[in-house]
């Protein structure tokens, strides 16, 4: 876990004229190394919850979804679509109807 | 006559826009890590608009969460109040494919150079940093940005304004790179992939192309270095594209591939993903059909106050400073008016110092409301290509390339 970077005195005008003039004479890059936040939070309990945890969180966390607005089901299931065929999520089709309703019920 | 130095002096009077951790009580049921202890309010018509703050990710200071995973992080607005160039540390971030590299070694990168070239190349981190060097001041944004704003509403990153940051790059000309390689006659585009991945391994990986002549016009870099500091990982270390005056999606991260083809680029995220209709601004009437679509390019002009925000209140008879940024898109910024009655009249707004056609430009203008009651603020660039921001929204399904002149309602009291 490195926050490896030089401190940021990062202002506007003279100040940073400065910090720059360092840079062009220093600028070397050093190897990072990072954790990411899991991000592995499972979506609320409502009907169809477990066929959206099941096959949406491979690819990306809960939040996204939730930070939604409401759609219509012509919508979601377009959403749904797209990360079927352009995504190729590994999405079960029987669970396509759930995962679409669970939508439908907790984004409106 | 408003002086640089009234320019420089205004860092201190943000704003904080965050609401009391009451407020995070309220998302506990829409999986708030555990780390947010405070939200923000990004007035989103018909919501959901809260979002926690997040300070957990790597090199990056408090940052407003979109999603944990692959990372959409939005600087918060009162950023664009404190300085011209965005603090890599508040630097939005975005990515589209989970499977992100999370160590680089500096000493075994290679950026790899091949197809339509007379030589391919492998180039160490050293080999690039002993190229010639070039420093650029530009707005990297994302094409989504403001996309929250859309009516009707669009599904995807619900960005307020902070999808977009502003920043000195340091590194090398993309044609030095190409003329190296020796670029073959018949050559069309040039293609960039960077380290991520998909997490299913038949998804369509991350990569963006640009036509031979953008990539060799001299302007388009390969960036090392961000505000005078080598790039936080997350904003795409140890090297990220540079395409001035086009949207970010362009601006690839972690890049370690170049492409030149001698065919027109089909794969999905040039081709398919990022197009906007090819209508006037990008806009079409929502359920509208047989609409040609292209893929999105250029930036377009937009400006915004940024220390005085929705709902505030200002004094009657007062004198009262508004301030904020403005940028042409493609071209510089020819001038800002501001107007504090909702549009009835403008004034032109004193601009601050120059730092290129592709950077941010504050500027800031000095009124007295003169009556109380409800007020709306509003603020227009004109680009120095002659475009100025439109009095109505555009509409696209992606919520791609807003530009409106953005409305400011206060209360004078």
């Amino acid at each position: 876990m490195a926050r490896a970077l030089l401190p940021i005195a990062l202002v506007v005008g003279v100040a940073f004229a400065q910090v720059c003039a360092r840079a062009e004479s220093q600028l070397s890059l050093k190897s990072v190394s990072v954790d990411l936040p899991a991000g592995d939070d499972m979506f609320p309990n409502g009907p169809g919850a477990d066929a959206i945890n099941n096959n949406c969180l491979a690819c990306h966390s809960a939040d996204m979804v939730l930070n939604q607005p409401a759609l219509p089901m012509t919508q979601w299931h377009a959403e749904v679509d797209k990360m079927r065929t352009a995504y190729k999520a590994p999405i079960d089709p029987k669970d396509v109807d759930a995962i679409l309703d669970y939508l439908v019920s907790v984004k409106k | 006559m408003v002086t640089e130095k009234a320019f420089l002096s205004h860092s201190l009077s943000c704003r904080r826009q965050f609401l009391g951790s009451a407020g995070a009580a309220t998302l506990a049921l829409t999986s708030v890590p555990a780390f947010a202890d405070t939200v923000v309010k990004l007035l989103l018509p018909g919501g959901p608009d809260e979002r926690p703050m997040t300070t957990a990710f790597p090199q990056k200071g408090a940052l407003i969460l979109q999603r944990t995973r692959p990372p959409l992080l939005e600087t918060p607005f009162e950023v664009f109040d404190q300085s011209v160039l965005t603090p890599n540390d508040r630097f939005f971030v975005r990515w589209h494919l989970a499977a992100i590299p999370t160590a680089v070694n500096v000493d075994t990168f290679r950026l790899t150079l091949h197809g339509h070239v007379n030589q391919t190349l492998s180039l160490s981190l050293n080999d690039i940093l002993a190229l010639p060097r070039v420093e650029l001041v530009a707005i990297n944004q994302c094409s989504g940005n403001s996309r929250g704003y859309f009516q009707p509403r669009v599904p995807g990153g619900e960005w307020s304004h902070g999808a977009m940051g502003n920043a000195r790059w340091t590194g090398v000309l993309l044609k030095d790179v190409l003329d190296r390689a020796g670029v073959k006659a018949g050559a069309i585009q040039v293609r960039f992939n960077g380290m991520d991945e998909p997490v299913v391994p038949d998804a369509p990986d991350f990569m963006k192309s640009l036509d031979i002549a953008h990539a060799r016009d001299g302007e388009v870099m390969l960036a090392y270095a961000m505000n005078g500091e080598q790039l936080p990982l997350l904003n795409g270390f140890p090297l990220r594209l540079i395409v001035p005056g086009w949207y970010s999606t362009y601006w690839v991260k972690m890049l370690n591939d170049i492409e030149v083809l001698d065919q027109p680029d089909t794969n999905y995220w040039t081709k398919t993903a990022y197009t906007i209709p090819d209508t006037p601004r990008a806009d079409i009437r929502p359920g509208e059909t047989d609409v040609k679509f292209v893929p999105i390019s250029r930036m377009v002009p937009r400006s915004f106050i940024t220390n005085i925000k929705e709902g505030d209140t200002l004094q009657v008879g007062a004198s009262t400073l508004a301030r904020g940024i403005a940028f042409g898109g493609d071209s510089g910024v020819s001038r800002v008016d501001f107007s504090s009655d909702g549009g009835k009249s403008w004034q032109a707004a004193a601009l601050g110092t120059d730092e290129g056609k592709y950077s941010f430009r504050q500027w800031q203008h000095r009124f007295t409301p003169p009556t109380k009651g409800g007020q709306v603020l509003m603020v227009r660039c004109t680009s120095s290509g002659g475009e100025a921001q439109p009095d109505t929204p555009n509409w696209n399904p992606s919520g791609f390339m807003r530009n409106v002149i953005e409305r400011t309602a206060v209360v004078v009291a």
